[in-house]
């Protein structure tokens, strides 16, 4: 995706601050039974931040490279794809023709 | 596998998406982690996105309480609390049932998702012209078809599409990682949606 290096360390320590974060989050939702629950409307305002984080990350890694547009070939693969996982195909055979797609396209002179 | 692919044509090193899958076990926010970093954003970002996409994790503690087992084991127990250990647990109904459903799952997982990974990582550093094979193309794919099904959702695809119009329209301007993070803005779009259709 970008040529720049990954810096290790503080990558490394920001995914270790990720595990310990997720394993507290793991651990507070039976800790806090005991005394209160969480009401279903925080639950669902949970669930929706997910989905709007991916969604966001699918659209900028689809269309974007170094802040700028990539070129149509990748966007179109992952359309193919998405069409497909939107009647159901299988994970690997949607992940394969995208990726088949756009192969396909770049072939053909497409950038 | 594809995780462990894209981790590693995006610049990681081998192990990297390996012992994530072993210390994180949360499939989505390792993917939107490794998406951030990937992109040239900063560590934070990418630790505060994973956060707040492993926040469900919370609810599903209140779920599943029952099936976790006691003492030393519930720490592992704890860990292997995922999207599908959960689901898994909550499709059976008798508690022996539900927490063995549970933890094979969960041990499955465990074992078969690094291991993926490792695969993938492999079959992605062998491979050199990454771009010509559309290799890119598979890692927004990959997150497309993961979030797909919540989006038959109607009011929940509007305020997602306008989250990803939000973040490629701040692509240019904004360091990169923060426009994900920016996607959330959308947020009370969806809360103001769904509270008019309640009152209707």
């Amino acid at each position: 995706m970008s040529d720049t290096a990954i810096p290790i360390p503080p990558t490394l320590a920001a995914m270790l601050a990720l595990a310990a974060g997720t394993f507290l989050l793991r651990l507070s939702g039976p800790a806090l039974r005991a005394r209160c629950t969480l009401p279903e409307r925080a639950e669902k305002l949970l669930e929706v931040s997910a989905v709007l984080l991916l969604a966001a990350l699918a659209a900028t890694s689809a269309l974007t490279e170094d802040h700028a547009f990539t070129g149509p070939a990748r966007p179109l693969g992952v359309l193919a794809g998405g069409v497909l996982a939107w009647r159901r195909a299988p994970f690997l055979v949607v992940v394969l023709v995208a990726a088949a797609t756009t192969a396909l396209l770049r072939l053909a002179g497409v950038p | 596998m594809s995780y462990g692919a894209v981790a590693v044509t995006s610049g990681f090193a081998w192990w990297f998406p390996v012992l994530m899958g072993v210390l994180v076990l949360a499939a989505s926010s390792e993917f939107l982690f490794v998406g951030i970093i990937a992109a040239g954003g900063s560590p934070i970002a990418a630790l505060l996105a994973g956060l707040l996409v492993n926040a469900r994790h919370l609810p599903f503690g209140l779920a599943v309480p029952d099936v976790l087992g006691r003492g030393r084991r519930k720490m592992l127990g704890t860990h292997l609390m995922n999207d599908e250990t959960v689901v898994f647990a909550l499709a059976q109904d008798e508690p022996e049932r539900k927490r063995a459903a549970y933890w094979l799952c969960g041990l499955g997982i465990l074992i078969c998702w690094p291991a993926g990974a490792a695969l993938g990582a492999l079959l992605g550093s062998v491979v050199r012209d990454t771009d010509a094979l559309g290799l890119d193309a598979m890692f927004p794919a990959v997150i497309l078809a993961l979030i797909l099904p919540a989006l038959k959702d109607k009011p929940l695809r509007r305020t997602a599409l306008t989250a990803a119009a939000l973040a490629l329209t701040a692509t240019p301007f904004l360091p990169a990682g923060l426009p994900v993070l920016l996607a959330l803005a959308a947020l009370p779009l969806f809360t103001v949606r769904t509270r008019k259709k309640a009152t209707r």
